[in-house]
C-alpha cells in the first residue's frame, strides 16, 4: 500500500512537471482566465466598453475574461500594478490617453512610465466637444469668444479634471483665440452636465460620449476632431480656424515584457470585435468613434503624443 | 438665477398628465408582477442582504457584479433585479453594524452608534427587527417621493453648485457639535484628524499627489471603507480579545421574538416624526449628486438626536437612533435615482452602474426617459415597493437566527472570524494590499483614540466630508476668480442658497448652547 502511494505521488509529480514545462513556452491563451483591469470606476466609459467587449473576446480567445476595478489616482494605481504583473498576456489594463502620458510627466513617481505600458490596441476615441446650454445667448464659437474678450469673467469653462484632454483643449483655445476663459475642473464627466444645466459654468469642454443624452438641453459649438460627427450638428474647431484635436483615446495594454506574438493575438481579437456590426452600432450610440491602431501604430501614436504634451505642459507652466 | 426654468418635456395640463400618469403606473404594476420578476427580486434581496452584511462589500460592488447577469434578461427584469439588489445591500449593512459594530457599508455608520449598544444589552433581536422595519419604511417613503416628485426635485438638485457643496460639507461638519457627547473640543479635534487623513493621496482638484510619503500605493488615497472597518471593528475586537472569557452579548431570555417584533414595529410606527424626517432627509441628500447614504445616515441620526426629548440616551442603545439611520439610508437609494432617471446624472456610485446597465439595455436615461420608455421607467420605480417589503420580510426571518447564532459563537472563534472578514473585505474594495495595512493601522489608532475618549463618529465624518469641502472650496474660488480677481471668495457669500446653508451652519453650531440655555430656563421655571 505504501509503495502504491509513492508510485501515485511520483506519477502526479511527473504530470505536474510536464505541464509546468509546457507552460514555459509562449502559449496563449493558457487555460486560465484573462484579467482585464479597469483603472476607473464602474459605469464609466472604460468600463462600459470593456463590458461590451467581454462576450466577444471570450468567444474569440476561448477564455473567461474577468473584469476587475482598480480605481484611484486617476488610473495610476491600476497602471503601476499592471507593469509589475506577469507578462503572460493574461493581465491587461485599459489605458486612457492623455492620462498615461501626463501622470508620469507631472509626478516624480507615478509608479509607472508611459513607455512601460505596452499597447495592444487603441480602439476608440471620444473627441472633446464645447457645449453651452440650449437657452444660452451664444450661438456660435465666435459669439462665445467675443463675449470672453469683451467682458472677461462673463464666460466660465467647466471640464473634467486637471491636465486632461478637456483642460488641454481649453488652454489651447485660450491661447489661439487670445482670450482668458477661466477653467474650472470637475471630478468626473458626469458632473459636467450638472454644472452646465445648473448654470454654475457658461460652457463645458465635454466628450461626445457625455453629450448624446443631453441633445435637448445643450448646443455644441465645436468639436475637437478631424472630421465632423454625423450625429452632432456642429463644425470642427479646425473649420473655425483653431487647430485643436483633443479627446480621450482608449485602448488596452499589457506588461512591458509580454511577447509580441501574444500581443498580436490579443490585438486580432480586439480588432475583430471592433468590426462586429452590432458592436459598432452600440459604440456609435455611446458617442465613441471606433479606431483601429495595431500595436506598432499605437506605440507610435503614444510616442507622438508624449512630445506634443511635453511642449504644451511647458507652455502651461510659463 | 434661481427663477429661471429648465425646460423638461412635460408641458401638458394637470388632468391630462394625471390620467396619463395613472395609465402608465398601472401598466407598470402589471409588468412588474410576474413570476420571473418576483423570483429574481427574491434572489437579489437575499444576495443583497448577505453582501451588505459583509464589511467591505459595498453596494457599488454588488451592483457591478450583478450587471453582467442582467444583460441577457428582459429590460424590466434586469432593472428590477438590480434595483432590489441595491436597496437590500444598503439594508444588509445594518446586520454587521448591529452585531459586530462594523458598518457593512458606509451607509450604516451611524447604525453602530445605537445598534451595537442595543445588541450588547441583549436587545439585538429588537435592533435587527427595528432596522428591518425602518429600512423598509424608509425605502417605501423614498419610492413615493421618487414617483411623485422626481422632476421638480431634480431641478432643485441642479442649484447645488461647488459653493453650495462647500457649505453643505461645512454644515455636515457642524454635526460634530451635537454628535460628540463628552467634550466638543475633542469632537472637533477628531473631525480634524479625519480631514487630515482624507487629504492623503490625489487632490480632488488639480490632481497633485500629497502626503503619500513617497509610496506609490498611497497615491490613490485612503479608502473610506477600510478606515471605517478599522475605526469601528478593530477596537471592538481588541477589547474582546483582552477579556476573552467575558460574554460579549447577553441574550435577553425573557423577551421572545414576537415581543421584539412588536417593539420594533412600535419603534418605527410609534414615532412618525422621526421616521418621516429621516426619510425626507435621506431622499433629499440622495438626490444631490455626490452626496449619498454615507452622509445621509449621519445627518438623520444627528437630527433625530437633536429633536429627541432624551438626547443623552442616544449612543447608549436608543432604538430611535437605529430607526433614523436605517430609514434615511434606504430613502437615499431611491433619492439617488431621481437625477439619474430624470437627467441622466447618477446621484451615487451604484446609480452610476445602473446608468451603465440602462445604456446596455438600449435605454438612454434622461429627460426623454419618461416619455419614451415610460413603461420600463415606472415599472423600475414601482418595483422598489415590492423589494422594500420583501427585504424586511427576509431581514426579520434572518434576524431571528443570526442574532442567536452570533451570540452562540465562542469568542475564540468569533475573533479570528471577524478578522478574516475584515481583511477580505478591505482587500476586495479595490484589490489593494495597502488598504488592509491601513485598516489595521487605523484600528490601532482608533483603539487608542477611544481610550482617550475620542469618538469614531467625528473622525469618520471628517474623512467623508473633507474631500467634498475641499473640492467645493477650490472650484468655488476658481469660479469666483472669473467674477472678481481680487476677491474670489465673495462667491461663497452672495449666492442665495449659500446664505441659507450658512444660516443652517450657524444654527447647528449654536444649537447645543441654545438648548442648554433653554433647559436652564425651563429648570428655573419648574424649580
Amino acid at each position: 500500500m505504501k509503495k502504491l502511494c509513492i508510485v501515485i505521488l511520483l506519477c502526479c509529480l511527473t504530470i505536474l512537471g510536464a505541464t509546468s514545462a509546457q507552460a514555459q513556452d509562449v502559449q496563449f491563451p493558457k487555460n486560465e482566465p484573462i484579467n482585464y483591469i479597469i483603472p476607473f470606476s464602474a459605469g464609466g466609459e472604460s468600463d462600459l466598453f470593456a463590458r461590451m467587449q467581454q462576450p466577444y473576446l471570450e468567444k474569440l480567445l476561448g477564455q473567461k475574461i474577468v473584469i476587475t476595478y482598480k480605481v484611484g489616482a486617476g488610473g495610476a494605481l491600476a497602471w503601476s500594478e499592471l507593469v509589475n504583473s506577469p507578462a503572460t498576456g493574461h493581465y491587461l489594463a485599459g489605458i486612457n490617453l492623455p492620462h498615461i502620458i501626463l501622470q508620469p510627466l507631472q509626478r516624480k513617481n507615478a509608479g509607472f512610465k508611459t513607455e512601460e505600458l505596452k499597447p495592444v490596441m487603441i480602439f476608440h476615441v471620444t473627441p472633446c466637444v464645447l457645449a453651452v446650454r440650449k437657452d444660452s445667448p451664444y450661438k456660435t464659437l465666435a459669439d462665445l469668444l467675443k463675449a470672453a474678450k469683451e467682458q472677461p469673467g462673463s464666460v466660465i469653462m467647466g471640464g473634467c479634471g486637471s491636465a486632461t484632454s478637456g483642460h488641454i483643449a481649453s488652454v489651447l483655445l485660450n491661447k489661439m483665440a487670445g482670450v482668458n476663459i477661466p477653467y474650472v475642473p470637475f471630478p468626473g464627466t458626469s458632473d459636467l452636465p450638472i454644472a452646465l444645466l445648473g448654470k454654475h459654468v457658461t460652457a463645458i469642454m465635454a466628450f461626445t460620449s457625455g453629450y448624446s443624452q443631453y441633445r435637448n438641453e445643450m448646443r455644441v459649438l465645436a468639436i475637437a476632431a478631424d472630421e465632423r460627427d454625423p450625429s452632432i450638428d456642429a463644425p470642427t474647431f479646425k473649420e473655425l480656424g483653431y487647430n485643436i484635436n483633443e479627446g480621450s483615446f482608449r485602448g488596452i495594454s499589457v506588461p512591458p515584457a509580454t511577447p509580441d506574438s501574444v500581443v498580436q493575438k490579443l490585438y486580432e481579437a480586439c480588432a475583430q470585435t471592433n468590426k462586429e456590426p452590432a458592436f459598432v452600432e452600440k459604440m456609435k450610440s455611446l458617442g465613441m468613434t471606433p479606431l483601429d491602431m495595431n500595436p506598432a501604430q499605437s506605440a507610435e501614436f503614444i510616442a507622438g503624443k508624449i512630445e506634443e504634451y511635453k511642449t504644451i505642459l511647458k507652455d502651461l507652466s510659463k | 438665477m434661481a427663477s429661471e426654468h429648465i425646460p423638461f418635456p412635460h408641458n401638458r395640463t394637470h388632468t391630462e398628465e394625471l390620467e396619463a400618469f395613472m395609465d402608465i403606473l398601472f401598466t407598470a404594476i402589471d409588468n412588474v408582477i410576474t413570476f420571473q420578476n418576483m423570483l429574481f427580486v427574491c434572489i437579489a434581496c437575499i444576495l443583497g442582504i448577505i453582501g451588505g452584511a459583509l464589511p467591505g462589500f459595498s453596494a457599488t460592488m454588488a451592483v457591478a457584479l450583478m450587471v453582467p447577469f442582467t444583460f441577457t434578461m428582459e429590460p424590466i427584469t434586469g432593472l428590477v433585479t438590480i434595483g432590489a439588489l441595491y436597496a437590500s445591500t444598503i439594508f444588509g449593512g445594518a446586520f454587521s453594524a448591529i452585531l459586530l459594530n462594523t458598518p457593512g457599508t458606509p451607509s450604516s455608520i451611524a447604525t453602530c452608534f445605537d445598534g451595537y449598544p442595543m445588541a450588547k444589552a441583549g436587545r439585538g433581536e429588537e435592533a435587527l427587527y427595528t432596522a428591518s422595519v425602518a429600512s423598509s419604511v424608509g425605502g417605501l417613503l423614498g419610492t413615493i417621493i421618487l414617483i411623485l416628485f422626481a422632476l421638480p426635485l431634480a431641478q432643485v438638485s441642479l442649484r447645488f453648485g461647488p459653493p453650495e457643496f462647500f457649505w453643505l460639507a461645512i454644515f455636515g461638519l457642524t454635526i460634530i457639535a451635537t454628535l460628540s457627547d463628552g467634550s466638543i473640543l475633542k469632537g472637533f479635534a477628531g473631525g480634524f484628524i479625519g480631514i487630515m487623513i482624507s487629504m492623503i493621496g490625489m487632490a480632488p482638484i488639480g490632481g497633485d499627489i500629497r502626503f503619500n510619503m513617497g509610496l506609490v500605493s498611497l497615491q490613490g488615497g485612503v479608502e473610506l471603507v477600510s478606515v471605517l472597518i478599522g475605526f469601528f471593528c478593530i477596537p471592538e475586537v481588541l477589547n474582546m480579545s483582552f477579556n476573552p472569557h467575558q460574554k460579549q452579548v447577553i441574550v435577553d431570555k425573557i423577551r421572545g421574538s414576537r415581543e421584539s417584533l412588536r417593539k420594533a414595529w412600535w419603534n418605527v410606527m410609534g414615532h412618525p416624526g422621526n421616521t418621516l424626517r429621516s426619510a425626507i432627509l435621506g431622499a433629499f441628500i440622495g438626490i444631490l449628486p455626490g452626496a449619498g447614504g454615507n452622509i445621509s445616515n449621519i445627518v438623520a441620526y444627528n437630527e433625530a438626536k437633536r429633536a429627541a426629548k432624551d438626547p443623552e440616551t442616544f449612543g447608549k442603545g436608543n432604538p430611535q437612533g437605529v430607526v433614523a439611520t436605517e430609514t434615511a439610508n434606504n430613502a437615499t437609494v431611491e433619492g439617488a435615482l431621481v437625477p439619474l432617471l430624470t437627467m441622466g446624472i447618477p446621484g451615487s456610485p451604484p446609480a452610476a452602474i445602473i446608468f451603465g446597465a440602462l445604456l446596455m439595455q438600449g435605454i438612454q436615461p434622461g429627460p426623454e426617459l419618461f416619455s419614451k420608455n415610460g413603461d420600463i421607467t415606472y415599472a423600475f420605480m414601482f418595483s422598489f415597493f415590492i423589494c422594500n417589503i420583501l427585504m424586511a420580510v427576509f431581514g426579520i426571518m434572518a434576524g431571528k437566527y443570526i442574532f442567536r447564532l452570533v451570540t452562540r459563537i465562542p469568542t475564540r472563534c468569533l475573533i479570528p472570524g471577524i478578522i478574516l472578514l475584515t481583511v477580505v473585505g478591505t482587500y476586495a474594495i479595490r484589490n489593494n494590499e495597502m488598504d488592509v495595512i491601513l485598516m489595521f493601522l487605523s484600528g490601532i489608532l482608533g483603539y487608542y483614540l477611544k481610550e482617550l475618549e475620542f469618538d469614531a463618529g467625528p473622525i469618520v465624518l471628517g474623512l467623508i466630508l473633507g474631500p467634498i469641502a475641499e473640492r467645493g472650496f477650490v472650484q468655488g474660488l476658481l469660479m469666483g476668480g472669473a467674477i472678481s480677481m481680487d476677491h474670489p471668495w465673495v462667491i461663497f457669500f452672495t449666492r442665495p442658497l449659500c446664505l441659507v446653508l450658512i444660516a443652517l451652519c450657524v444654527l447647528s453650531t449654536c444649537w447645543p448652547f441654545f438648548k442648554k440655555a433653554m433647559d436652564r430656563r425651563r429648570a428655573a421655571k419648574a424649580g
